[in-house]
């Protein structure tokens, strides 16, 4: 047990100090980061003492054992655009975005899970057939696209739901969140939609996938031998042998949701994180691309350990068993 | 002696083999196949085509009327012009912007599709084929992109190819660093398909027996492996190729694609979605439109590829 979650822990770190090397090299060798962060008309001097503040003269290794030893501490650097501590950045939009995330997963869980189990059983009715025909027209839909029509049609043409920001959102410390007031769960609804809709499909394929696959198993014939109602047979005894899957699967796919929240953040100026990258990469900003990254990184690194941990707990076999859990 | 072989036979028998064919009767069967074949032949036909066609140099600045502008679809302008699917802004035909924008579009696409096989391909067989170590690294970076969402990867390839490149060469490097953006994003599915496929086929007797003769590995992975590899590698592309310009469109709505002198379908929508608030919703409108049957047509191709070459499935 003690020896698994060791390993898990020693990959997760792995795995951030290799992407921490990419942030590295992008921060080190992608332009120069003096000549970005003084204005044309700087002289030499100003330059160098800006290098040498930077830490920019020192050996390879130890830049980068430094540059570890502050991202560990959380000090991303300046932004060179906003000329501002790229930590202060984050924490700003941090809430925008994990809030957005965290609704659209649930989103997309609690209506992805419904549908699956009613295309499941449903497996010839028209209505199932329909929403799987509509599943594969939506993978073609780009997302800003999805986002786009929503705003045509809630906020141009019905006037019910602002089509951009975030509303008023309350300050609970440094966090924010837009759940407590009347403005704020309106700016929501949309962006969650968009944002949730890929994950939806992907999990109700998969929860269909799934089902149709518990339905044929033994047990289940054997419950409607004994002739337990059929809702209870779906919902009480095939679902429950879905979910592992499926749980793992949306947990793994946090990542992605908050990667592809850039998108989101952008069609509904959402003042996230992925709002702050894009305008990053526009403008060539790598202290703040770099941190998105390690923000991202962060992310999986976190979820995937989280989802060994679950497998762990849900998975007797695996308690027995030195051996990574197959993926 | 040799067997008789293709290139033996005459035209109209080649012709009735190919019509013969497993895969020909399936698509004969399909009517979503042919319909969606149709659909990407007519956009590929349009953009190839675009400056024959178009009424209009959309992107020739001289070409333009302002008092042209937001003229609705076959509706007449101020200057009489009448415009199929309307005009924007500056007075620029839709219509012609699509074909040109499509054009574009499909460019990237393809180009970064082709980009993507060819790293995928060849990292993909030399993993297969030399196994070990080379096999364990090359495997180990593929799981990091395909554990990495595509667009991140394509945005930090960008952010970092703008980095690199002097600002006033930007515009002209645009294409190439979105089509080396995407490709990079997307290879590891070639790689893994490849990989598993070489796994088998490396130990059959033909790849035996051209080792035995000496040939060298790099000749033995390129003639006689790559061949028998390479089916399902076209399967995943038309798939990718959906996904490949989906994802140009993505990065140009975003501001970080293709300059808007020379604009794609994504570039149209970003420029339309401005004015979906003032009411001239045609801007954004047919572009999308275009970019949403091109990619469903592709994909629905992909579906029937698939199942197609794979009876099995079925």
């Amino acid at each position: 047990m003690i020896a698994y979650i060791l390993r898990s822990l020693a990959q997760a770190i792995v795995v951030m100090l290799a992407v921490a090397l990419i942030a590295f090299s992008m921060f080190r060798f992608v332009g120069d980061p003096v000549a970005n962060m003084v204005g044309q008309e700087a002289s030499m001097a100003e330059r160098e003492e800006l290098a040498q503040r930077l830490g920019l003269n020192d050996p390879f290794p130890l830049q980068f054992a430094h540059f570890v030893r502050d991202l560990a501490r959380g000090e991303f650097g300046m932004s060179y655009r906003q000329g501002r501590p790229v930590k202060d950045l984050l924490i700003e939009r941090v809430p925008a975005t994990i809030e957005l995330a965290l609704l659209s997963s649930a989103f997309a869980l609690v209506f992805g899970i419904a549908l699956g189990v009613y295309t499941a059983i449903k497996r010839r009715g028209l209505m199932a057939n329909a929403v799987m025909s509509l599943s594969l027209i939506g993978v073609s839909l780009p997302t800003f696209l999805i986002g786009i029509g929503l705003i045509y049609l809630f906020a141009v043409e019905l006037r019910w739901l602002p089509s951009f920001g975030r509303g008023e959102v309350t300050r609970l410390g440094w966090w924010t969140t837009g759940l407590l007031t009347d403005s704020g769960r309106k700016s929501l609804i949309m962006p969650v939609l968009t944002l949730g809709f890929f994950q939806l499909t992907l999990i109700m394929r998969l929860v269909r996938a799934e089902m149709l696959e518990a339905l044929r198993t033994d047990y289940i014939k054997f419950a409607r031998a004994r002739g337990i109602p059929e809702r209870s047979i779906s919902f009480r005894h095939a679902l429950r042998n879905t979910m592992i899957p499926v749980v793992t699967i949306a947990g793994l796919q946090f990542g992605s949701v908050i990667a592809f929240a850039i998108v989101t953040e952008t069609v509904f100026q959402w003042p996230g994180l992925g709002a702050l990258f894009i305008q990053a990469v526009q403008f060539v900003d790598i202290p703040v691309m770099a941190a998105y990254l390690m923000f991202v990184a962060l992310v999986f690194v976190l979820t995937n350990l989280g989802v060994d941990l679950l497998y762990f707990a849900l998975d007797p076999r695996l308690r027995g068993a030195t051996a990574a859990p197959a993926r | 002696m040799r067997a008789p072989t293709a290139r033996q036979e005459g035209l109209g028998a080649r012709l009735w083999r190919a019509w013969d064919s497993d895969i020909a009767w399936s698509f004969r069967h399909s009517p979503v196949a042919i319909a969606a074949a149709l659909v990407v032949t007519i956009l590929l036909l349009g953009a190839a085509f675009a400056s024959l066609i178009a009424p209009q140099n959309a992107f020739d600045a001289a070409s333009l009327n302002l008092m042209d502008g937001f003229t609705r679809p076959g509706e007449a302008s101020a200057t009489g012009r009448v415009f199929l699917l309307g005009s924007d802004d500056q007075g620029r035909d839709v219509f012609s912007a699509i074909l040109y924008g499509s054009r574009v579009s499909l460019l990237v696409g393809f180009a970064s599709v082709i980009f993507s096989i060819a790293i995928g391909v060849t990292l993909g067989l030399i993993s297969g084929y030399l196994g070990g170590r080379t096999d364990a690294v090359i495997m180990r970076v593929a799981d990091i992109q395909l554990s990495f969402p595509a667009i991140l990867i394509a945005l930090l390839v960008f952010g970092v190819a703008r980095g690199l490149i002097a600002p006033q060469y930007h515009e002209n490097a645009a294409i190439g660093v979105l089509i080396v953006a995407i490709g990079l994003s997307n290879w590891a599915a070639y790689a893994r398909t490849v990989r598993g496929s070489t796994l088998v086929e490396k130990n059959k007797d033909y790849v035996m027996s051209a080792r035995v003769m000496g040939r060298p590995a790099f000749a033995i992975m390129g003639q006689h492996v790559l061949p028998n590899v390479i089916g399902p590698v076209l399967v995943i592309a038309t798939i990718n190729l959906a996904l490949a310009i989906i994802a140009e469109s993505t990065l140009s709505f975003l501001g970080v694609g293709v300059p808007p002198t020379q604009p794609s379908l994504g570039t149209l929508i970003r420029v339309g979605q401005q004015f979906l608030f003032s009411g001239e919703w045609w801007i954004l409108f047919y572009p999308a439109l275009d970019l949403v049957l091109l990619a469903l047509s592709i994909n629905l191709l992909g579906d029937w590829l698939r199942d197609a070459l794979n009876p099995k499935l079925r």
